[in-house]
């Protein structure tokens, strides 16, 4: 570590809402960061971590935050009295910030180049031709191909992961001496997110920039941070230099955080219940844009784009097979058309031995409830207007069960996934996410399925909810022998819960087998590769020591 | 780019032919037999049913839609029954003095509205933005005619600044023509000042919450820059649309103004043929706005490819 | 007319209970108090016009014509010579009814079209290009030929202003159903084999009931202003009945002898559209949920 001054020292700062019961947001919160240096603050949601770097470039919301007391000195100038003139002087050169969603972080109707070019004209004198020189030359530094053409583009025209390296460009442009990177891969696919990652490394050694990252993902402070700042509820916990504060926590809050970051290394295999296949999928495809209409016309028959494309796998009774895959290779269009939420273009789905796959929905009534969902978003899943009772007993009702009995049967559900019993008569809004996504696995329980499929069940939760909920899986497939098809990203919780897993890349089957084999000795090169760009991979979480 | 045109231009037909028909049969099946109008009070019965030949009106309903179709294709928009006059002609005559008006008005609204409804959206809660949000609430409230006539109260009345009523043609010499004007055209752009710097407030809040100009202010960026470079660009497109939408306050407005102003212009002429019954003048009057209507809507959206590169017809 | 401007979806992820209680504890600003202050004694004003008003308002007196005030005519006397006060409280009636009745009517027919072409794609392709087709005629054209081809009665003025206004209520539904199907509760409901008529009623419906309030103040409003452009073009009920419009067409004629006509009546008929804008603006802001962003 430097000897110099610290480039940031956030001292006693506090941030309180602007209402009229002012409520603190950040309690005193203290850390510094010195030239070169990557300091990680890392917390589940409502932490107050985004709250810290949005005061130190002075963006805090106006109507709704303010910053009532402490310092927050950049080479120590104190920002909090900065002149608001002063302010846009240091962003963007002496300060720059990297956000979280590439996708939008960029104005979509201007060019790249124009962008880039107007942080040049507002904070320097330099001519157009070497603003042009210089935003080329930025452009060539995080990596880009054919940076003549990228100059000239407009966001929508790049991926998300270029977009984020021109995010780093812009931001590193003037050469600042402080970057702020705001969960800058958090919407990137595993596979971006290693190269973004290794980027902005490369980039800070380069330019001896400090680094002030803001992640949740404890796998990413693996990766990337010097020192980590743990906070909670607004208040920092524990921090010290990463080694440390991951082999030794000192605080019992650190300490959960670690322990509920799901393993790499793949659960012990399970003795089969049974050899019933409950689910038999075989040669499944759905291809979008085929024509279905009538008067083609002089148009080409256009051969569509295959989201699936011959897939096969069965899931025992008992048994949870997982699929994994990024965004785009298909696992949540299979996840659809296996629910005929989407009619597949072809194979077969059995569910006990009955194809489904090209039934009507009058043909499929007798079987949707033998398979049953769980949703990604538990803010989206339940419909807020009726009580979560009302929710509950609808399906059973569906089917002809006395409104009575379906009532004990949703009190006897709630109790099974850990809500107290009087949540029947409440709504949706008055449950936090974890919960909401428990009520929804109690919905599908209550058709009695024999498969749930569970899409991202737990991607949109915070991770020591997310051990919660997947416990809860593993719980209910204890005491009610149902099986699961488990649709993931991740494949530290695919080496949680699955028995079995199939890894999917652009529509089609790369690996499938027992999940010890497909994830300890990877066959396909890009599983492997999966493997390999997995964040936080050389860390045993639960063990407080390398992975061995 | 072309194909999109093209595209849109087929999607116009159903809806005018929606329009065409829908007027066709209101006016068909409405009480009141327009030979009989046309005869007068005093004709025999055979009077009648010889105008009715020669009108067409004995043949069956869906072959008069026919022939009525054919011939407003070929540009026949058949003749008044009250003046016997060709209605095209008609229209022509009366069409200086309403997009004299309906110009003057439209650069009233723009240079007034755009630039309320951007302060008012870069000051959200101050005292400025209450302003601009008060006289839009009461400019969308209070009638066009009861600001016509309060209009004409203190600058023509009290004042004596203007002249009360009346239009003079452009030919006549343009100073008399812009004063008889700025009243109407005042007027007129009341509604649409209110409606537009309400747009323009609303849709630039929703930007100034946007990632990008989150973006924007982190790198330094001056306010003005902001506003205008980033902010207004991406706040065109519903600003533009609710042009287009806004066209029937624009024709509701016409009428009026026209009405409370003594303007001989086509909302004059509406109002005449409704109260004298002369079919073929309202319904050419109504086609002509309807398809007024389709073609300001699909140059607003070919527009949207000028201010959104993402858009690629 | 502000019709158009609020179409657009509010996100509204409350039950329709909190919806209401959301409605009753709004803590009014001042602006909304004096809206709905006014408002009631417009109401209150039509409700009881006989007993406010001084005079029969369609009673003619020759001998006094266009009088101004006095202890007799209150704000004096119209070319016929009836009393202008006792014309402009009973014009409230007319204004209210017409307000009230086209609110109810546009939601009576738009809701189950918007619901039905938000949910049956083959309903939606017909009925919408037929919608495209009402909207391009403007309003006021198709109830000033609407009004006149029949018989101007308080019915066929009704239908007249609702007809124009139905494609906006329309789109507002279906827009709202098409985001809301989308709703992994929706699918939920699917995979449970939930009958379609039940998802329309249990799962969609409701999401469309608070943008379907605001949206019905501003039809109010503007139906109210409809009516009076009719009547002040001397194309809507017969020029008899006391309406503020008609009151105002009266006093096209004699504007610079006897201001008081139009400026009376479009006091009134102003703030009367004034204040359910307003009431429907308030509604809009208590309804419309601060979407927080989330935290880190």
């Amino acid at each position: 570590m430097s000897t110099q001054d610290p480039v940031l020292h956030v001292d006693a700062l506090v941030v309180e809402t602007t209402d009229k019961t002012p409520k603190q947001i950040l309690k005193a919160v203290s850390f510094e960061i010195h030239a070169g240096e990557t300091l990680c603050l890392v917390g589940e949601s409502g932490s107050g971590k985004s709250v810290s770097s949005l005061t130190t470039l002075g963006l805090l919301p106006p109507g709704s935050l303010r910053a009532t007391s402490g310092r927050v000195l950049l080479d120590g100038e104190d920002l909090l009295q900065a002149t608001p003139k002063r302010l846009i002087e240091l962003r963007g050169s002496r300060m720059a910030m990297i956000f979280q969603e590439p996708m939008t972080a960029l104005n979509p109707v201007l060019t790249v180049g124009k962008q880039l070019d107007e942080v040049l004209a507002c904070h320097t004198q330099a001519s157009g031709a070497e603003r042009r020189a210089q935003v080329l030359d930025a452009l060539e530094q995080v990596h880009l191909p054919d940076i003549q053409r990228m100059y000239t583009s407009y966001p929508h025209q790049l991926s998300g992961g270029q977009r984020q390296r021109i995010m780093i460009a812009m931001a590193l442009l003037l050469k600042p001496r402080l970057l702020i990177a705001d969960e800058p891969t958090t919407a990137l696919d595993v596979t971006t997110q290693h190269q973004i990652l290794k980027l902005i490394r490369e980039l800070q050694e380069k330019h001896g920039t400090a680094v002030l990252f803001i992640t949740h993902d404890m796998g990413v402070v693996v990766d990337i941070a010097d020192r980590v700042c743990v906070m909670n509820t607004g208040v920092i916990v524990e921090q010290g230099p990463v080694n440390q504060v991951l082999s030794s926590p000192r605080e019992a809050y650190t300490r959960r955080l670690l322990t509920a970051v799901p393993s790499l290394t793949p659960r012990p295999p399970r003795p089969e219940r049974g050899p019933r296949r409950v689910l038999d999928v075989a040669e499944l495809a759905k291809e979008y844009g085929v024509s279905k209409r009538l008067f083609n016309g002089w148009r080409k028959p256009r051969t569509g784009t295959r989201a699936v494309n011959d897939v096969s796998f069965h899931l025992l009774e008992g048994r949870t097979l997982g699929i994994v895959g990024e965004s785009g290779s298909g696992k949540s269009t299979l996840a659809r058309c296996v629910m005929r939420l989407i009619d597949p273009t072809g194979g077969t789905i059995r569910i006990n031995g009955q194809d489904i796959a090209d039934l009507h929905p009058r043909g499929l009534k007798p079987h949707r409830g033998r398979i049953q969902m769980v949703f990604q978003d538990p803010y989206r899943s339940l419909n807020p207007r009726i009580t979560i009772g009302q929710s509950l007993i609808e399906g059973p009702m569906n089917y002809g069960k006395p409104r009575r009995e379906a009532l004990a049967q949703a009190e006897e559900l709630l109790q099974l996934v850990g809500l107290p019993p009087d949540a029947i008569d409440r709504f949706p809004h008055q449950f936090s996410g974890g919960q909401r996504q428990r009520i929804a696995i109690a919905r599908a329980l209550a058709m009695e399925p024999d498969v749930i499929v569970a899409d991202e069940a737990v991607s949109a939760l915070d991770v020591s909810v997310q051990a919660q909920v997947l416990a809860l899986f593993d719980d209910i497939q204890k005491r009610l022998g149902v099986s699961i098809l488990f649709i993931t990203h991740d494949l530290r919780v695919a080496a949680q819960i699955c028995d079995d897993v199939l890894v999917m890349q652009r529509g089609q089957v790369v690996e499938y087998g027992p999940a010890q084999q497909v994830l300890g000795h990877p066959q396909a090169s890009y599983t492997r590769q999966l493997i390999a760009v997995a964040p936080g991979r050389s860390w045993n979480f639960a063990a407080f020591a390398p992975a061995s | 780019m072309l194909g999109y045109f093209i595209r849109r231009l087929l999607a116009a037909i159903p809806v005018m032919l929606v329009v065409a028909l829908s007027v066709f049969l209101l006016l068909r099946l409405s009480p009141g037999d327009p030979a009989v109008i046309i005869a007068g009070d005093m004709a025999s019965a055979e009077q009648v049913a010889s105008i009715r030949a020669a009108l067409g009106l004995d043949q069956p309903i869906y072959t008069q839609f026919f022939i009525w179709i054919g011939n407003m294709l070929q540009g026949d928009f058949g003749t008044s029954l009250i003046s016997q006059t060709s209605v095209l002609s008609m229209i022509t005559q009366r069409l200086e003095p309403t997009i004299s008006l309906a110009i003057a008005a439209i650069v009233f609204t723009v240079l007034i509205s755009v630039p309320l409804g951007v302060i008012a959206a870069w000051r959200q809660g101050s005292w400025i933005d209450n302003l601009v949000m008060s006289i839009s609430v009461v400019g969308f409230s209070v009638p066009v005619f009861v600001i016509g006539y309060v209009l004409i109260q203190v600058f023509a009345i009290e004042l004596g600044w203007l002249p009360v009523q009346g239009y003079r043609s452009l030919e006549n010499g343009v100073g008399e023509f812009a004063r008889r004007l700025v009243l109407p055209a005042l007027t007129l752009s009341s509604v649409y000042i209110a409606l537009i710097a309400r747009m323009t407030r609303a849709s630039m809040l929703e930007v100034l919450k946007e990632d990008y100009i989150r973006t924007a202010r982190a790198k330094g960026l001056g306010e003005r820059l902001i506003l205008f470079r980033h902010a207004l660009r991406n706040a065109g497109v519903p600003i533009l649309t609710v042009i287009g939408t806004g066209f029937a306050l624009m024709v509701s407005g016409v009428v009026v103004t026209e009405s409370v102003f003594n303007i001989p212009g086509l909302g004059r002429l509406i109002v005449d043929a409704v109260l004298a019954r002369d079919y073929p003048v309202i319904q050419a009057l109504i086609l002509l706005t309807a398809g007024l209507y389709v073609v300001i809507n699909l140059l607003i959206d070919l527009s949207y490819a000028i201010t959104d590169p993402r858009i690629r017809y | 007319m502000p019709t158009h401007l609020h179409t657009q979806e509010l996100p509204a992820r409350y039950s329709l209970h909190g919806l209401v209680t959301r409605l009753l504890r709004l803590r009014p600003r001042t602006t909304t108090l004096i809206a709905a202050t006014t408002l009631l004694l417009i109401v209150l004003m039509a409700l009881f016009a006989p007993l406010i008003a001084t005079q029969d308002p369609t009673a003619l007196s020759p001998t006094s014509r266009l009088e101004s005030m006095s202890a007799a005519h209150w704000l004096g006397t119209d070319a016929y010579g009836r009393d202008l006060f006792s014309r402009v409280v009973y014009g409230a009636q007319v204004s209210l009814a017409v307000g009230v009745g086209v609110a109810f009517l546009t939601v009576l027919i738009g809701l189950p079209l918007g619901l039905l072409a938000g949910y049956f794609r083959a309903i939606d392709a017909v009925l919408m290009r037929f919608m495209d087709g009402l909207m391009a005629i403007p309003g006021i054209l198709a109830a000033i030929a609407i009004v006149s081809l029949t018989s101007a009665n308080l019915w066929t003025l009704m239908i007249a202003i609702t007809v124009p206004e139905i494609p906006q209520i329309v789109r507002l539904v279906r827009s709202q159903v098409l985001a809301t199907r989308e709703e992994a509760f929706v699918e939920a409901a699917v995979l449970m084999s939930t009958p379609t008529r039940t998802i329309l009623w249990r799962h969609l419906m409701p999401n469309t009931f608070a943008p379907l309030i605001v949206q019905c103040t501003y039809v109010c409003a503007a139906a109210i202003l409809t009516e009076a452009t009719l009547s002040f073009l001397g194309v809507g009920l017969s020029s008899e009945i006391p309406t503020w419009g008609n009151i105002m067409s009266d006093g096209r004629t004699y504007f610079q002898l006897q201001p008081s006509l139009i400026f009376c009546a479009g006091l009134l008929l102003s703030l009367c559209i004034l204040s359910i804008n307003l009431l429907g603006d308030a509604a809009r802001d208590s309804l419309d949920p601060v979407m927080k962003r989330k935290e880190g």
